[in-house]
């Protein structure tokens, strides 16, 4: 065997994952298929200027030395100081209703007053509710899903509470549509209103770099522009993948030698007895060269979005904009579903990356807007055209958008913008319909119907930032470090 | 320096790489680590997994409670660790 254990994926699970296996002497390759590490939560470069691709916060915030939180366990497991995520605090976040807003920040005391105060007959039901959920261990590896809105029905009965209440934990981490299984609202709840936002100083790349200079210094191997075209079983053990062939590519452009690269052809074959994937659920057993273990159930997500950036030549707080992120929703029922059209702008989210307590003020201005979009509507336009235009209407309307929902106007002072949609993500991540949050069908314990075959990532169900690396602990701990193999 | 402070020294030494955070000065030889520092099941994992990579013990899952308190650790590891140190 070349290697202990192959890693699909550099994202945030698979690095921490190959972290605590190299830690403990496992010999660990790292595969990526792009040309650089983060997955989802990478950055790019664009008009001279960097950008984070998913990164409006990172949820599960916890000061230094807070006992027992996920950020402080997972640092502890991949032996990463505190200081080295250089993260910053948020200002202070909304979820806005027509005529009704819920503020928090990164206190849960401030967050519960708010729901008091705006909803009073619902206090002692909410109150119930904060103890149901921490009661509930949702980090256990043998959960078993239950859906979360019966739940919060015996507790509330004010729907729209109920409604305010996961617009932000759906659009950050829900793979299912107007339904959350309820340890994943559990896993979003703490992360977001016990826990709270922080942004790294730098951007994502503060933490992938930390990240990667861990798994080097414990001898991991990573190799980027490595796609797997399959993973290889014998009697139903995982035995290694096959990787795409690669095909050297000088003159053209990156975009274009990222096709070529990834041309479907048999390339290396790579051996390992353990195989860890984050290519997602139905991704991981589309791979798989067995057919039997192929054909189980596995629904895709098809909750994908549009993403805005853009870049201001004024600080967000000059022209009015306080918050660091809004939550808004403006119908009457808060209504999580893949888009008919291409974007619904109905709800969606206002992110300002400038509104942290940073140490140094950010260079420019930034504004990113989400906004729920229809994957199969994308992938139908041609390229450029009509996509470049749609991607353009689409921006002036959710400029427009943020403009009413934030009153002001801040469109005179947009120097530069990006936008990125359901096919840009299924390009970057390969997951099927730019699913972001994978599967609605999660897999608790990782295993597959392959021995030695683990998923983790987005569809083990840890959510987040956060919830990813320890994802990628939790199985390597489980299925490998403590299984001995 | 007696078999039983060097067990303790090497079970606090490596408790001190995992949770840096921790004050390890008065930690008390006959009250479970568990009550006494903020470790969880993933720290004491991290025990074993230390134990094996430093010393090439082997401390089986269902030796694991033999690791609650520092007096228990010195009784079970100080065989195994015997030479070693």
């Amino acid at each position: 065997m070349d290697y202990d254990v192959i890693i699909i994926g550099a994202g945030m699970a698979g690095l921490a994952a190959g972290i605590r296996l190299a830690m403990y002497d496992r010999r660990v390759l790292l595969l990526e298929r792009h040309y650089a590490p983060g997955g989802l939560n990478s950055y790019y470069h664009r008009h001279g200027r960097p950008f984070d691709v998913g990164l409006h916060a990172m949820t599960n915030y916890v000061p230094r030395g807070t006992r027992r939180a996920p950020l402080t366990k997972l640092l502890r497991q991949l032996r990463i100081p505190y200081e080295a995520f250089r993260l910053c605090p948020q200002i202070g976040s909304e979820i806005r209703f027509p005529g009704v807003t819920l503020r928090f920040a990164n206190d849960f005391e401030d967050f519960r007053q708010s729901v008091h105060e705006t909803f009073p007959s619902q206090r002692e039901g909410f109150d119930r509710l904060v103890e149901r959920i921490e009661e509930h261990d949702e980090l256990s590896l043998d959960a078993r899903p239950i859906p979360s809105r019966p739940v919060l029905e015996e507790f509330i009965s004010d729907p729209l509470l109920i409604d305010m209440l996961y617009c932000p934990l759906m659009y950050y981490g829900s793979p299912e549509e107007n339904e959350m299984e309820f340890g994943q609202f559990c896993i979003m709840f703490k992360s977001i209103f016990k826990e709270g936002f922080a942004r790294p100083e730098g951007g994502v790349r503060t933490v992938i770099d930390a990240l990667l200079a861990r798994f080097r210094e414990e001898g991991g191997e990573l190799r980027l522009r490595s796609g797997v075209r399959r993973i290889l079983t014998r009697k139903g053990r995982a035995v290694g993948v096959e990787l795409q062939k690669a095909r050297g590519v000088t003159k053209l452009g990156r975009r274009r030698a990222e096709v070529l690269a990834m041309a479907d052809e048999p390339g290396e074959v790579i051996e390992a007895p353990v195989v860890l994937s984050t290519a997602g659920y139905p991704e991981t057993l589309a791979l798989i060269d067995d057919r039997t273990a192929r054909s189980e159930e596995a629904p895709p997500g098809r909750m994908s979005f549009v993403e805005s950036i853009m870049v201001l030549d004024a600080e967000p707080r000059q022209l009015g904009i306080e918050q660091t992120i809004v939550f808004y929703n403006d119908s009457d029922r808060f209504d999580y579903r893949r888009s008919d059209d291409d974007c619904d702008l109905r709800s969606g989210v206002i992110c300002c990356p400038n509104n942290y307590a940073h140490a140094k003020p950010l260079p420019e201005g930034l504004l990113r807007v989400t906004s729920i979009a229809n994957y199969d509507r994308w992938a139908a336009l041609e390229k450029p055209e009509p996509y470049a235009s749609a991607k353009r209407r689409w921006l002036e309307r959710q400029q427009e958008k943020v403009a009413s929902v934030l009153g002001g106007d801040f469109r005179a002072h947009v120097v530069a913008d990006d936008v990125f949609t359901p096919t840009t993500i299924h390009h970057f991540t390969d997951r099927i319909h730019g699913a972001v949050y994978g599967s609605p069908r999660k897999v608790r314990s990782g295993r597959t119907p392959v021995a030695g075959l683990y998923v983790c990532g987005t569809d083990q169900g840890f959510l987040g930032i956060v919830g990813a690396m320890l994802s990628g602990i939790s199985i390597a701990n489980a299925r490998v470090l403590m299984a001995g193999s | 320096m007696s078999t039983s402070t060097s067990v303790a020294a090497v079970v606090l030494d490596i408790i001190a790489t995992i949770a840096p955070d921790e004050d390890l000065d008065d930690v008390k030889p006959d009250v479970r680590l568990r009550d006494q520092l903020d470790l969880d099941s993933m720290d004491f994992l991290d025990i074993v997994m230390e134990l094996r990579k430093r010393y090439g013990i082997e401390v089986p899952e269902e030796a694991y409670p033999k690791l609650a308190t520092l007096d228990s650790c010195t009784e079970y590891l100080g065989p195994l660790l015997e030479g070693k140190l």
